[in-house]
C-alpha cells in the first residue's frame, strides 16, 4: 500500500522543503522506495535543496499536461537508489495543477510501486497547498516556536480536517503530526520562546518530532544536500528519529533541553 | 536571583505572553471554522428586521447583534431599541 504524506506548514520559510528533502531521503535510506513530490508551482525549489536543479527537463506540470511522461520527468536522487524527485514547474502559473492531474499522477506512482509519496505544500492556502493536502493519509505540519507559524498551522490543521479528500469522502481523517523546527532550548530555557509543550498544548496534535535550530541546515542547503546527510549534526539526527517516529519506533526526544556548557569549555571558547 | 530580578525590575516572560494570545485567538477562530460562523450575523439582523418590522416600527440602526466568547460560553447579544410613541 502507498502511503502519501503532506508536508505542510501554511507559513513560509519554516522548513517544509528541507523537512520534505530530509524526510523522504531516511525513508529511502530505510529502503523504502520513495517520490517526493514539489508543488510550489511557479516557485520551485526542491530541485535546488536535493541537489538536482541542473538534472530538471521535464516537471510536475509537463506531465500533467501530457508533455512528458511520468517516468521521464522522475528524477533519480544522487545519494539513495530508491528515492526519486518530481520537480515542479518554474514557468507556469500555480492554477496549472488541477485535482485530475494531480490524481493521475498519483495513482501513476501507486502504480510503479512505490511505498511513499510525499508532497511538499507551497505556503498559504491556495490551489498548490490544497491540492498537496487533498490526497493525503498524513501529514507533517511543520511548525516554527512562533506565534505566526503556530497560528497558520492551526489554519492549516482546520483545512486538512474539512478539505482532504478523506475529510471530503468521510473517510478516516488524515493523521496529524507536528514536526517542530528551528527549536532553540537555550532560548525557551529563558522563556524567549515558546516551548514545545506549550505548542502540544496548543495544537493537540501527535509531536512526531524537534528538529533543533542549527547551522547545518544552511550548510545542507549550500550544498544541495538533504540535511538528514550531514553526518553526526544534531539535525541529520533529529530527522532519523522522526523518521523512526513514523515508522513506528519508538524514539524518545532528543536536543530539546539546553545544557550549560561547563566551565572549561566556556574557558576553551565553547558556545 | 528572584529578589535581584525583583530589583532590576524582572523582564515579562515572552514566550508565556506568545501562549497566552496564541490561545486566545485560536479559540476565537477554531469557533468561527472555516467560513467563519459569524459570517451569519448581518443576515441574522436582516431578517430578524423583517420580522419585527411586521409587528412594530423600527429602523434598520435599532437592532444590534452581537456575538461574545465569555469563557467556555459564547453569548448572542441582540439588542433592540424601541421608538417611543409620539
Amino acid at each position: 500500500m502507498t502511503r502519501i504524506v503532506v508536508v505542510t506548514s501554511g507559513k513560509g520559510g519554516v522548513g517544509k522543503t528541507t523537512s520534505s528533502a530530509s524526510f523522504s531521503s531516511g525513508l529511502a535510506m530505510r529502503g523504502y522506495k520513495t517520490a517526493v513530490i514539489d508543488f510550489d508551482v511557479g516557485l520551485r525549489n526542491l530541485d535546488l535543496i536535493m541537489g538536482c536543479e541542473r538534472r530538471v527537463v521535464y516537471d510536475f506540470v509537463n506531465v500533467i499536461q501530457g508533455e512528458a511522461t511520468l517516468n521521464q520527468a522522475l528524477i533519480k536522487d544522487k545519494n539513495l537508489e530508491n528515492l526519486f524527485i518530481l520537480p515542479a514547474s518554474q514557468t507556469r502559473d500555480k492554477d496549472a495543477l488541477s485535482q485530475e492531474g494531480v490524481e493521475k499522477v498519483i495513482n501513476d506512482l501507486k502504480e510503479m510501486g512505490f511505498d511513499y509519496i510525499i508532497c511538499d505544500s507551497p505556503a498559504g492556502i491556495e490551489t498548490g497547498a490544497l491540492l498537496a493536502a487533498y490526497f493525503a493519509d498524513d501529514a507533517l505540519v511543520v511548525t516554527n516556536p512562533e506565534v505566526s507559524s503556530v497560528r497558520d498551522s492551526d489554519r492549516i490543521l482546520g483545512i486538512l480536517a474539512s478539505k482532504s479528500r478523506r475529510a471530503v469522502m468521510g473517510e478516516t481523517p488524515v493523521k496529524e503530526f507536528l514536526l517542530l523546527t528551528r527549536y532553540n532550548p537555550k532560548r525557551v530555557e529563558n522563556g524567549e520562546m515558546l516551548s514545545l509543550q506549550d505548542i502540544e498544548d496548543i495544537l493537540r496534535i501527535k509531536l512526531i518530532g524537534v528538529i533543533p535550530e542549527s547551522e547545518s541546515v544552511l550548510q545542507a542547503s549550500n550544498q544541495g544536500l538533504p540535511a538528514i546527510h550531514i553526518k553526526e549534526s544534531d539535525v541529520s539526527e533529529a530527522y532519523q528519529d522522526v523518521v523512526a517516529r513514523y515508522l513506528g519506533e519508538e524514539k524518545p526526544l532528543r536536543f530539546t533541553s539546553y545544557q550549560k556548557p561547563s566551565l572549561l569549555k566556556r574557558w576553551l571558547g565553547g558556545k | 536571583m528572584s529578589f535581584l530580578s525583583f530589583l532590576l525590575g524582572e523582564k515579562k516572560n515572552s514566550a508565556n505572553v506568545a501562549k497566552e494570545r496564541l490561545r486566545i485567538i485560536l479559540a476565537h477562530e477554531r469557533l468561527n471554522g472555516d467560513n467563519g460562523t459569524s459570517d451569519y450575523l448581518p443576515q441574522l439582523q436582516k431578517e430578524l428586521m423583517e420580522v419585527i418590522s411586521k409587528y412594530v416600527k423600527i429602523n434598520p440602526e435599532d437592532i444590534k447583534v452581537n456575538l461574545e466568547r465569555q469563557g467556555q460560553l459564547e453569548v448572542l447579544e441582540v439588542k433592540i431599541e424601541m421608538q417611543q410613541k409620539a
